[in-house]
């Protein structure tokens, strides 16, 4: 594209207006509060438990995730099959279904009125109103973004690699466990940290399923409804630090090194 | 000895239809044709990496068909080498050693062997990013020969490959193949590569074996137009035979010296047999026929000539210094000639 052309210019100046509508927001609502308010926030007793309660809940949906996602996520990425597209349809409907009905089908399974609902209360797992139903709800959120990393990740290794760890002799676990898993290692990771990103920005789904106990995003809606913008923005620029440090972390993670492959 | 019966592929798009092969033990067996012909598919079967529709692939008498891959004892080597990039050339060699019980001292007596052999002694610590295509391939030929398999599968070894390197590890094939026990069933789509390193060979075309023998058979006596023209015999034309001659177009009567069985077919010639020349010979070419010279084509060392002789073209080729010295260029009439035993019939 040449620099004298008009449309050189109309590209330009749209990412200009697209970069300054997602920074300008960000960036006045982290220098509206004074550092004394960051470092009473970051005392409240409640704020840190929040925080500690995002990042735990998240964390662990992703670890879950990951668990579980891996073998579906190379199953799709290494075979064709019937219905096929359908399946990868259904992996992406966490994503188009508006927050809050989440956290309502996820109560209309797991509530009292449900078989699943009434055989979990016997065994003593409870969903409404606890860090249980907290991770749950993350998981339904948070899956088709590891999903989607993991398998774009087996995707990008070649099926051959496998084959000729096959034919020196190894099955199929140890294949997977000596060449495909090293090999994807790395967007497996980012997958995590996508799906852990995701999870610590859902506010809808849980408040649904759980008010308390109180995550982050919950407790910035409390303190902005209760007490107005100015006692919301401290812990909001805590969330926001710790989100900043996880999409670094992602960055730094997808960069591939110079002596690795 | 490996077997193959009426072996058929279930795959979604293209599929192998009615293979049928017999490819004897140590024997350095070469599978060609075309791009697109299903040839590493064929070898893809054999190993085990896809699916099998039906019939049987016996390796020694054991019918190794729902076998999975590592209990085949079949090795491959993939024409991209397929190396396991985040293992070093040493961890690469020495992968299969995980999963075979080999005695120690031997693995280690074969490990050294090779190692000597395919010149990689000082290649162990790297990692393959950092390798040349040849010596990424000598790894490759390495890591599938160090669990002592029975068979090995190489797809296309050479195509990919620089010239240079190409011919040091044709040679390497060769050598490795008459110093092991080792069958080897190669996969090529170059016929001059087939003829240089095999006794016996297949041709493959759209997923059917069209011929199987010696490659002196193929090259010579090619059993249909496709393999005619796959193999280098750039002049075939369809015939009609009559005694020992052969019809050509309206008129062009070729004397055959033999009478071939059936009435009507094709004969083809290689470009190399076609001599051309000024003045009338006195040889023992009992085809001589004048033309005109309509193109020519550079190939390196060669020309190839195309020749209008009444409605047909034939293809010879001629050196650049007979070239000069014909004087040819185009539109001029010159004479043509070709034995007849030069002339294959099908």
């Amino acid at each position: 594209m040449r620099r004298s052309e008009l449309f050189f210019w109309i590209t330009v100046s749209c990412g200009i207006v697209i970069m300054a509508f997602i920074l300008l927001p960000l960036i006045e609502m982290m220098t509206a509060p004074s550092v004394t308010m960051l470092q009473g926030a970051i005392q409240d007793r409640n704020v840190m438990h929040s925080i500690w309660l995002s990042i735990y809940t998240a964390g662990s949906a992703a670890l879950i995730a990951f668990v579980f996602g891996t073998p579906l996520a190379y199953l799709l990425a290494r075979s064709d099959f019937r219905g096929k597209r359908l399946v990868e349809g259904i992996i992406d409907l966490p994503i188009v279904i508006p927050h809050p009905v989440v956290g309502i089908a996820i109560l209309s399974v797991a509530g009292k009125n449900h078989w699943i609902g009434r055989a979990l209360g016997e065994v003593g797992v409870r969903i409404m109103g606890s860090v249980t139903g907290i991770i749950t709800v993350l998981i339904f959120v948070g899956m088709p973004f590891y999903l989607h990393a993991a398998k774009d990740g087996f995707e990008s290794i070649s099926p051959r690699l496998e084959g000729v760890s096959r034919s020196l002799g190894a099955s199929m676990f140890s294949t997977f466990f000596r060449i495909t898993f090293p090999l994807a290692w790395r967007s497996m990771l980012v997958g995590i940290i996508m799906c852990s990103a995701r999870a610590i920005s859902e506010f809808g789904a849980v408040v649904v399923v759980a008010y308390h106990p109180m995550i982050a995003p919950v407790l910035i809606y409390e303190r902005f409804e209760g007490y107005g913008l100015k006692y919301s923005q401290p812990v909001a620029v805590w969330l926001v630090l710790i989100c900043l440090g996880l999409f670094l972390i992602l960055r730094f993670l997808t960069l591939p090194k110079k002596k690795e492959i | 000895m490996i077997t193959i019966e009426d072996l058929e592929t279930r795959l979604s798009g293209f599929n192998l239809r009615e293979i049928n092969l017999s490819i004897e033990e140590g024997e350095f067996f070469i599978l060609m044709g075309p791009t697109g012909a299903g040839k590493t598919i064929l070898l893809e079967a054999l190993a085990g990496l896809i699916p099998i529709k039906c019939g049987r692939v016996l390796i020694g008498g054991r019918d190794v068909t729902r076998l999975p891959p590592e209990k085949r004892g079949i090795g491959i080597v993939y024409q991209d080498y397929a190396l396991f990039p985040h293992l070093t050339v040493m961890e690469n060699i020495k992968y299969g050693l995980h999963f075979h019980k080999l005695n120690r001292k031997e693995a280690e007596k074969g490990l050294g062997e090779l190692i000597e052999e395919l010149d990689l002694a000082h290649l162990g610590n790297r990692l393959p990013l950092n390798l040349s295509g040849g010596e990424l391939q000598r790894v490759a030929l390495a890591r599938a020969l160090m669990v002592n398999p029975r068979v090995l599968l190489l797809d296309e070894p050479l195509s990919a490959l620089d010239p240079g390197f190409r011919e040091d590890i044709r040679h390497e094939l060769k050598r490795l193949h008459r110093s092991s026990t080792v069958t080897f069933l190669m996969v090529t789509h170059d016929f001059a590569e087939a003829l240089s390193l095999a006794d016996r060979g297949a041709v493959i075309s759209s997923g059917r074996i069209e011929q199987i023998g010696t490659m002196e058979d193929i090259f010579k006596r090619p059993s249909t137009e496709f393999i005619a023209d796959f193999v280098g015999m750039k002049n075939i034309f369809a015939a009609e035979f009559r005694g020992s001659r052969a019809i050509l177009g309206e008129d062009l009567h070729v004397e055959l010296g033999r009478r071939p069985l059936n009435s009507h077919g094709y004969i083809a010639i290689r470009p190399e047999d076609i001599v051309i020349h000024k003045k009338a010979l006195a040889s023992s070419m009992r085809n001589s026929f004048g033309g005109v010279v309509k193109g020519l084509f550079d190939q390196g060392f060669y020309y190839e000539v195309h020749l209008q002789v009444g409605k047909l073209t034939f293809k010879s080729l001629i050196t650049k210094k007979s070239l000069f010295e014909l004087k040819i260029h185009e539109g001029v009439e010159i004479l043509l000639s070709f034995k007849s035993a030069a002339i294959h019939t099908f």
